[in-house]
């Protein structure tokens, strides 16, 4: 089938009452912005829909850019007809006949909106489900489990014939349920979370933490990468916070309690989110914690290490397995790069036995005795590095060298 | 001098030298080392990297890997290939026209226990695809087919062996490209290949780096233990300079492909009037378009020693050459000419003659007049079979 339009169906923010208005002109903000490089795309909204009239843009092309917008359920690429039933007939065994494979079964669902259009549904699911049969010998109906679904919408402004419906990313909008920072370490479990996150309506900003001059500046390009994997998916840029933990660190390596480093170095950098995120203005951190993983992803481990901060700190990864993780971080491409093998701070200084058990009170202890540990958060908090990353930034792989060489 | 050898090797483009030598200046570190200046060889080796995949459309980054060229690719693919899927079988299918760094790996591969099938050829030197189709069996793992020929010319109609082979699954595809890049269309992605070489200095780049592509999710062995370079697959420090500037070069080639393609097409054409009009010569290989790369002509001059001629046609300062630069030292017959004729004579008496972009009408008129007077000069030491 050639479609003309494309019906962009919202997820369940619909039903949300008195602020869906305000999810509706995200989300069509977005789409708009997606289909920029298409010009002549034409849009239109409706009560929870979008309806996209290609003028000749190329389907396949647009699919591609809608199918990864959060707020987004399902597109579906339809035929738009005049309302009459010879024509509608035709249009439909045009959809049956254009799909990439010949079906065995099939069921119209006619639903007719336009009450004015002289014949009901049930009418119209025989007129052309009959019309197709008669045209495609080896066609048979099945009216519970059909391989195909035609549908046939008859709207006041005309007729769409279609047969597909295509699940996309779904979720919430970008940016409506308010900002959260991301503690994106750069190995698998974080992008998924941020993600995620992002997928529920949340807006981002990333945290990093390194400990330059101990780990390369590669560590870093991982980072930006991630970040920029997740702001295709935004369709907007996000603010990457670099911040430099080497100090901090080194003092609670000195410290002298080698099982408990995980747990304070887990706790110092949710102070500094916590800090970031109220200059910014956000409401909650975003971890990749997922339950037993490792040792400071014990529920005791997390009771100790939450209790750094006052914020909500939201787990989206919580109880699932590595293994589920693992296909949503291929799903969405942070995979390849997720599993590039460079030092980040928390794998300088694993300790040999890690505390899965940790004691609150002996922790505070020790944080009480490091002296001036307050204030080299509060310095990391001043030196961090703020990076804007957009899909579209070239990055350092792409820069090295003059363009002339290539 | 006339340069008339550019299936052997072709003169350096010099924005690509200028280029060598400028990422020769300021980036000798090594790709693999972590600090700021081998990143910086890392970054230049990946953009290169890039730069290739966007050349041939489909291609990602990821499945391509440099080598030290077309022959050191084509070993890899093919007894890599071979190595690797050994368990699913041990057939594999060739042709008789073979550049030897695919035949010898072949003749290899039989030593070892592989059971080989080169196919035929016909007049133009081109497959059957339909003998190709009669030689798969159940126990087939990897068919390799070159793309252009690099003695003859003879274009191997690879989309079609390529939708052949999609219905077989599990039937390795490799595709020797060092002769048809930047000389004709080539669609790696679209025609199905598994494994594909390419060669820089063939395409006015600098010597010593090859291509080659390993599609997605290919189990291939390295050939070469040492090092976790080029997915494991081809260690050894990348040599960045010659990198970037063979992306440099393939990118100025591919670019031009379709104008250069009717440059040189007439050229072939006005060549190959020419020798039909000296009765002493025959042409090698097929004249249609799809048949015949537009960059060759080969002719044999019977009755008389190959090197004979080359060496009158240098006195006036052409330089061709007899076979493939990689067998022209032995004296044996052409075992191209021969599977596409069968004739001794006519394969141990074989010319190539091979176009760049410095060739133009009056490079074409002197070869022609040249030709003309070699052979008049030469008629009467013709050895009559």
């Amino acid at each position: 089938m050639n479609p003309d339009k494309i019906i962009v169906r919202f997820g369940e923010f619909t039903l949300k009452g008195k602020n869906r208005s305000k999810f509706d002109k995200k989300l069509e903000e977005q789409v708009r912005k997606a289909i920029r490089g298409n010009e002549k795309v034409e849009l239109s909204s409706t009560y929870g829909r979008i309806y996209l009239t290609l003028n000749g843009e190329p389907y396949e092309e647009i699919a591609v850019k809608l199918k990864d917008i959060f707020g987004i359920v399902s597109i579906s690429p339809i035929r738009t007809v005049e309302s009459e039933l010879e024509t509608i007939r035709s249009a439909a065994l045009e959809v049956m006949q254009s799909l990439p494979k010949q079906p065995s079964t099939f069921k119209v669902s006619a639903r007719r909106v336009d009450k004015k259009f002289p014949h009901d549904s049930q009418e119209m699911n025989h007129l052309v489900g009959s019309h197709v049969l008669r045209e495609m010998p080896g066609l048979q109906v099945n009216v519970r489990e059909p391989e195909v679904e035609l549908r046939v919408e008859i709207q006041p402004d005309g007729t769409h014939v279609f047969s597909s419906v295509i699940p996309t990313a779904g979720g919430y909008p970008y940016g409506t349920n308010g900002k959260a920072m991301l503690l994106l370490s750069g190995g698998i479990d974080s992008p998924v979370a941020g993600y995620l996150g992002m997928r529920q309506g949340l807006e981002i900003e990333a945290v990093h933490f390194h400990s330059y001059p101990y780990t390369s500046d590669k560590a870093k390009e991982k980072v930006i990468d991630l970040v920029r994997r997740l702001s295709h998916y935004s369709g907007a840029p996000i603010k990457l916070h670099l911040v430099s933990f080497t100090e901090i660190q080194t003092a609670l390596a000195q410290a002298g309690h080698d099982p408990l480093i995980i747990t304070l170095m887990r706790r110092s950098m949710l102070r500094i989110a916590e800090q970031l995120a109220e200059r910014s203005g956000a409401l909650g951190l975003v971890s990749g914690d997922s339950l037993g993983q490792v040792a400071s992803q014990t529920l005791g481990s997390m009771n100790v290490i939450g209790r750094a901060t006052e914020l909500p700190l939201l787990r989206p990864l919580v109880t699932m397995d590595k293994n589920e993780i693992t296909i949503i971080a291929r799903q969405i491409g942070t995979f390849e790069t997720s599993i590039l093998p460079y030092e980040d701070c928390c794998t300088l200084f694993v300790p040999k036995s890690p505390s899965t058990n940790p004691n609150l009170s002996v922790v505070e202890k020790i944080e009480q005795r490091i002296e001036g540990l307050e204030a080299m958060i509060a310095e990391a908090v001043a030196g961090t590095e703020l990076m804007i990353i957009s899909p579209d930034i070239r990055n350092a792989v792409e820069t090295a060298g003059e363009d002339s060489w290539f | 001098m006339y340069y008339f050898d550019h299936c052997a090797s072709t003169p350096p483009h010099e924005e690509v030298i200028r280029t060598m030598a400028e990422v020769m200046a300021k980036h000798y570190a090594n790709p693999s080392s972590l600090h700021r200046s081998g990143q910086e060889a890392r970054n230049l080796l990946e953009r290169a990297r890039t730069a290739i995949a966007s050349l041939f459309p489909g291609t990602d980054p990821k499945e391509w890997i440099f080598t030290s060229g077309g022959t050191e690719g084509n070993n890899i693919a093919i007894a890599g290939a071979a190595r690797q899927n050994k368990k699913r079988g041990n057939h594999l299918i060739t042709t008789a026209v073979e550049h030897p760094s695919v035949y010898d790996s072949f003749q290899a591969l039989e030593r070892d226990g592989f059971r080989v099938t080169y196919l035929p050829v016909d007049e133009n030197g081109v497959v059957s695809v339909a003998d190709l189709e009669a030689a798969l069996t159940d126990e087939t793992i990897l068919v390799s087919v070159m793309h252009v020929n690099n003695e003859v010319g003879a274009i191997q109609p690879i989309a079609e062996i390529g939708r052949l082979l999609k219905q077989r699954r599990g039937v390795l595809f490799h595709v020797d490209g060092v002769q048809s890049v930047g000389k004709v269309p080539v669609d790696v992605a679209g025609w199905g290949v598994d494994l594909f070489t390419a060669s820089a200095h063939k395409v006015n780049g600098p010597r010593g780096v090859g291509l080659l592509y390993v599609r997605k999710g290919m189990p291939v062995a390295p050939l070469f233990l040492g090092g976790s370079q080029e997915r494991e697959l081809r260690p050894g420090t990348e040599n960045v300079p010659a990198i970037v500037a063979s992306a440099k070069a393939f990118r100025l080639a591919l670019e031009s492909q379709p104008e250069r393609a009717v440059r040189m097409r007439r050229l072939r054409e006005r060549l190959a009037d020419c020798i039909a009009d000296v009765p002493e010569l025959v042409l090698n290989g097929g004249i249609d378009a799809d048949i015949a790369a537009p960059h060759v002509v080969n002719f044999s001059y019977p009755g008389m020693k190959p090197e004979v001629v080359v060496h009158m046609l240098e006195k006036h300062r052409i330089l061709a050459s007899t076979k493939s630069a990689c067998s022209s030292k032995s004296d044996e017959p052409s075992r191209v000419l021969m599977a596409m004729y069968g004739s001794h004579e006519r394969a141990t008496s074989g010319i190539r003659i091979s176009f760049g972009d410095e060739h133009g009408d009056t490079e074409l008129e002197w070869l022609c007049s040249m030709l003309r007077k070699v052979v008049q000069k030469l008629k009467p030491l013709e050895r009559k079979g």
